[in-house]
């Protein structure tokens, strides 16, 4: 009975991701834009590694690639090396304290920007602005939050 | 492998995740190459962008309502001084108008003895851009208008300023439009001033354009007006594109690289203007959306011909603007 009932909040939690990427903001603030696609899979890949692997990561970052207008492919390979490095140490990651596994997300952002910078490089695409590196920082704020309200809405499911 | 030291999976496991990881690399690094290089995946990609549409309508949603909120909460005053700006913009560009109206008169007439091509008037159409932020590196608008609406693929658009782009695809309710800026785009211009012919390339910066390739020897000047030059066909001639912010020698001192600002607001706005291209258009008057008061010193012998301009319709298909769209004012003589 819980199975199915939990199942909505994957997709819907992507749609909001990508939403959330795609509203628009004052110039000033767009580059603090944190890249929530990458928080809600990484979650999705700690939290149910049965379902959400590799070839998850993979496919939402080819819908990213569709939704915001980038290079098909670029947001699918980002993802995906994301979603590896979180594989390799999921049993580690799960069982650290949040400011610890925040952290992680921060280094994995960060690192996300430089796969995206040596993308650009090598097709010759113009980089993204300096501003722009601020970025995970906030998304790095953001994972405990995050994480908390997604594992609420989950835990709260599967008692119901 | 001592089992105490880590409590990763057994080796086999590795092996087979780095195998699947470097599969989807492969899978995605071709991807990147083909969509880069532009071909058949253009196809598949216009395709599946009519899968996400829902979403950047869901996405534009919340700038919209703001738009309305924002329209029905203004006070009077507000209202008051917004009409008061707006009749004071109308009047002066009436009198311009009618002004350039005599020039295009002048202009066909001149044209009729040289027995050179009429060109028709400015066709346009308006589409309101759906404010949604797309990827930053890639200059792209999303217009909400598509191939219901009329627009297809090619179509130049301008604003109010000059030229902001072309329509690179289209799907049945929007369309995407490349901006001048983006680093694919190109496009012929002149200096205005004396008719240099040159091409301005996009940078991937929303402020700027580059000029490359202006001989020494040319008389370029910082604060030149530079308009399309009609080249190639893809965009019509005598649009505004920006002017000369700076030049500078190129690499190699024999050239020089010219910045270009941008004439078309181009970062944010709320509507563009789609040109119909089945017709040149001539001189870049008359995208007024309603007749105005004086034209009565429209000679006879323009009326029909080039310099009338087309009603300026949300869906306005006729490629050549015929006698029955034309203002009503202007039958009488």
């Amino acid at each position: 009975m819980s199975r199915p009932r939990r199942l909505w909040l994957l997709p819907v939690s992507i749609i909001a991701a990508l939403l959330l990427g795609l509203l628009p903001l004052p110039p000033l603030v767009q580059p603090l834009r944190p890249y929530w696609l990458a928080l809600v899979v990484a979650f999705w890949v700690i939290e149910d590694p049965d379902r959400a692997g590799l070839g998850f990561a993979f496919l939402m970052g080819l819908l990213g690639d569709l939704a915001f207008g980038g290079i098909l492919g670029e947001q699918a390979l980002r993802l995906t090396v994301m979603a590896f490095i979180l594989q390799r140490f999921r049993s580690q990651v799960r069982f650290f304290p949040m400011a610890q596994q925040a952290l992680v997300m921060g280094a994995l952002l960060f690192n996300d920007r430089v796969v995206s910078a040596a993308v650009h490089l090598m097709l010759d695409e113009p980089q993204l602005p300096w501003s722009y590196w601020w970025a995970p920082l906030l998304g790095m704020v953001l994972w405990a939050p995050l994480f908390v309200l997604l594992d609420a809405l989950r835990i709260g499911r599967r008692k119901s | 492998m001592p089992a105490y030291t880590s409590p990763t999976p057994p080796r086999t496991g590795d092996v087979a995740g780095t195998l699947r990881l470097l599969t989807y690399l492969a899978l995605a690094v071709a991807l990147l190459v083909l969509d880069h290089r532009g071909g058949w995946l253009t196809r598949i990609r216009a395709q599946a962008n009519v899968a996400v549409q829902p979403l950047w309508w869901l996405a534009g949603l919340p700038a919209r309502l703001g738009d309305s909120v924002r329209d029905d909460a203004v006070t009077r005053s507000m209202l008051a001084e917004d009409n008061r700006r707006l009749r004071n913009a109308l009047l002066v560009s009436g009198a311009r108008q009618a002004r350039l109206q005599v020039a295009a008169a002048e202009n066909a007439r001149l044209r009729g003895l040289l027995g050179a091509a009429e060109r028709g008037g400015l066709d346009v159409q308006l589409a309101p851009i759906l404010d949604i932020d797309l990827d930053p590196t890639r200059q792209r608008l999303i217009l909400d208008a598509g191939s219901r609406d009329g627009v297809r693929q090619g179509q130049s658009v301008i604003d109010a300023g000059g030229l902001v782009g072309q329509i690179i695809e289209v799907t049945p309710t929007t369309a995407t439009v490349l901006l001048l800026t983006d680093p694919d785009h190109a496009v012929p211009v002149l200096v205005g001033r004396n008719g240099v012919r040159l091409v301005a390339y996009g940078k991937g910066r929303s402020d700027e354009l580059e000029l490359p390739n202006i001989p020494l020897s040319a008389d370029v000047k910082v604060g030149d007006a530079i308009i399309t030059s009609g080249l190639g066909g893809r965009f019509p001639p005598g649009f505004p594109v920006g002017t000369i912010d700076s030049l500078r020698p190129d690499d190699s001192r024999a050239f020089l690289l010219g910045a270009l600002k941008p004439a078309a607001r181009l970062d944010r706005g709320r509507d563009v203007l789609l040109l119909q291209q089945s017709r040149e258009p001539g001189l870049g008057i008359g995208d007024s959306e309603q007749p105005q008061p004086q034209s009565g010193d429209e000679p006879a012998n323009a009326a029909g011909k080039a310099g009338v301009p087309a009603p300026a319709t949300r869906s306005s298909q006729s490629p050549i603007p015929n006698p029955q769209s034309r203002p009503p004012q202007e039958a009488q003589p």
